[in-house]
């Protein structure tokens, strides 16, 4: 294909799936700011005012940081992991394998997708938050780089999860048991400061923790982890879990017999 | 002679649980043909068709459309390829325009060109008025028809469709006949079609290929095949019905029911024979048809053949020491 097609052929894809998260909007854009904006009132207003200052902010700033990342993380990953793995229950996924578009570009807008939806969402709870608190960013230019990698590596995580499932069970079973508490344990509400040495070095070895610290302190201008390290990871991150999922591609990982 | 549509050498096909569907086929479609792939269940009709469409990977074999090898070039052949598949593959809940125009999108055609083909395709196929609403709105036929527009959106050479009219009801599979024929005729698309109508395949096919499986048993024209068919059998409505089987030098009669008679007709026998045959003892012949499509009787008597064939090189091995 031509850049030029490959363009139309990477929009086409891009498009129908903007298209099919903002038709289904009460089941995608709805429920995610509805719970965003229950954390607020209860853990940011009733329960934070009495909890006091955390690192030396407001609970409510605190936790703003970590409420958005949790709802991008969530929806990037389940948009591409219920998009694709529809496709695939219904077949409809034949309808890009005989094309000639390239496994990358297949690839590539799935996670685009995944990616709208969970910047989407989470724009729409940074908004509800401006409800609640006053939101400055020490890091502009930080922050939107962190939530976007962040976004594209579980979109990535997603589409993987869609190629190995069965069925529908399969892709609820890693963001009920997997990433909802890798997401709460990763600092969403708390610093790691507060825990014991023991569970601060067992906090570290969730991926998780990593982005909620960089990207509070694109909002805040405090971590508990080095930024550089936690920049890094997550990079590290994407470019092997695609390539993961461009090999599966090509050699047909649970999509051709 | 012009290099073939779809030229298929040694391919074969053995799935994880060590099931040989293809056994090293070898099949050449020559451009502009209306070809049918004919075989019972399973005989390895949909996995052939799947390994060319790039849906089931193969084990071996060499596979080649418009004379570009899949193995080098696959995406260079798919634009030369249109797949209509057996069952419904395209997102229910989604407009009918927006699957033809996505499928268009996958090909990288802009919307500019793609939308008036759209119109164009929709409009032949009676769905433009449909184009709006969802897809699970739409009937089994207009489900067929959809999948026949989307496969057409990026002008392919070859139009693959594995059994295009099953549950179609007869006016509608008719107009799709004429429909696919036009498209024959008129662009020079070359058609593959597996059916198990096979008076679909009579009616439609210049050539077809006989699997059972998973070889190819033969593959020849449609005329050939027909004037190698030994035995039709001849069914005679009479004006009255009879109380006994009428004996006619020659021929096998059986009584259908009362007013009905079947009559096995071997090639050089002549029907005149039968009708003096029957005149002579009083007994009138209000119509007369053949029992089944003439290539369905060479059809079963061939995959008969073949499955006799199997079992008894099946017997012969287990009675070896």
């Amino acid at each position: 294909m031509s850049p030029t097609q490959i363009a139309i052929a990477l929009w086409t894809l891009v498009h129908k799936e903007i298209k099919r998260f903002t038709r289904i909007w009460p089941q995608t854009l709805l429920p995610p700011s509805i719970t965003m904006t229950m954390y607020f009132i209860i853990f940011g207003n009733l329960i934070g005012s009495r909890i006091g200052d955390m690192d030396g902010f407001s609970y409510m700033d605190f936790i703003v940081p970590g409420l958005i990342m949790m709802a991008v993380i969530t929806n990037s990953y389940s948009n591409v992991a219920s998009s694709f793995f529809s496709n695939k229950f219904q077949r409809s996924i034949e309808e890009m394998m005989v094309s000639p578009m390239p496994n990358w570009v297949i690839l590539t807008g799935f996670v685009l997708g995944g990616m709208a939806r969970g910047l989407g969402v989470g724009l729409i709870v940074t908004i509800v938050s401006l409800f609640f608190t006053r939101i400055s960013m020490a890091h502009p230019i930080l922050t939107i780089v962190v939530v976007v990698l962040t976004s594209a590596l579980f979109s990535i995580g997603g589409f993987i999860n869609a190629l190995l499932a069965d069925k529908f069970d399969d892709i609820s079973i890693v963001p009920t048991f997997i990433l909802t508490p890798l997401t709460y344990l990763g600092g969403v509400f708390y610093s790691i400061s507060m825990l014991p040495a023991l569970w601060q070095g067992v906090s570290m070895l969730n991926p998780i923790l990593y982005m909620v610290n960089v990207f509070r302190y694109g909002f805040l201008g405090v971590s508990d982890i080095p930024v550089v390290w936690a920049l890094s990871a997550i990079v590290a991150f994407i470019v092997v879990l695609f390539g993961i999922a461009l090999w599966m591609l090509e050699h047909g990982k649970g999509i051709r017999s | 002679m012009a290099t073939p549509a779809l030229s298929i050498r040694g391919l074969t096909k053995v799935y994880g649980n060590g099931f040989h569907a293809l056994k090293g086929i070898d099949l050449d479609v020559q451009q502009g043909d209306f070809f049918a792939l004919l075989g019972p269940n399973g005989a390895g009709k949909s996995t052939t068709l799947g390994v060319v469409c790039s849906l089931v990977q193969k084990s071996a074999g060499q596979i080649s459309i418009f004379g570009i090898d899949t193995d080098r070039d696959f995406a260079r052949a798919k634009y030369h390829l249109g797949v209509v598949p057996q069952e419904f593959n395209f997102n229910q809940f989604e407009k009918v325009i927006d699957i033809v125009l996505a499928q268009a999108g996958y090909y990288g055609m802009p919307r500019s060109e793609a939308l008036p083909r759209a119109k164009r395709l929709l409009g032949d196929l009676g769905l433009w008025d449909k184009r709006d609403g969802s897809a699970r709105m739409l009937s089994g036929g207009m489900k067929r028809r959809l999948m026949i527009a989307r496969a057409l959106m990026h002008r392919p050479k070859l139009l693959i469709l594995d059994e295009p009219t099953a549950g179609v009801d007869i006016e509608l599979r008719r107009s799709m006949w004429e429909y696919l024929r036009r498209i024959n005729r008129e662009e020079g698309t070359t058609i593959i079609l597996t059916t198990h109508y096979l008076e679909e395949a009579e009616s439609l096919c210049r050539n077809v290929a006989i699997i059972n499986h998973g070889e190819i048993i033969r593959n020849t024209s449609v005329r050939a095949l027909l004037t190698e068919l030994d035995t039709e059998t001849f069914l005679f409505d009479l004006a009255a019905p009879l109380e006994a089987v009428p004996h006619i030098e020659g021929f096998e009669v059986q009584q259908v029911d009362g007013a009905q008679l079947a009559v096995m007709v071997h090639r050089g026998q002549r029907l005149n024979d039968i009708f003096a045959a029957l005149g002579e003892q009083g007994i009138e012949v209000v119509s007369m048809r053949n029992r089944a499509n003439r290539l369905e009787e060479m059809f079963v008597t061939m995959v008969e053949q073949g499955n006799a064939d199997l079992a008894r090189a099946a017997a012969a091995a287990e009675a070896r020491p």
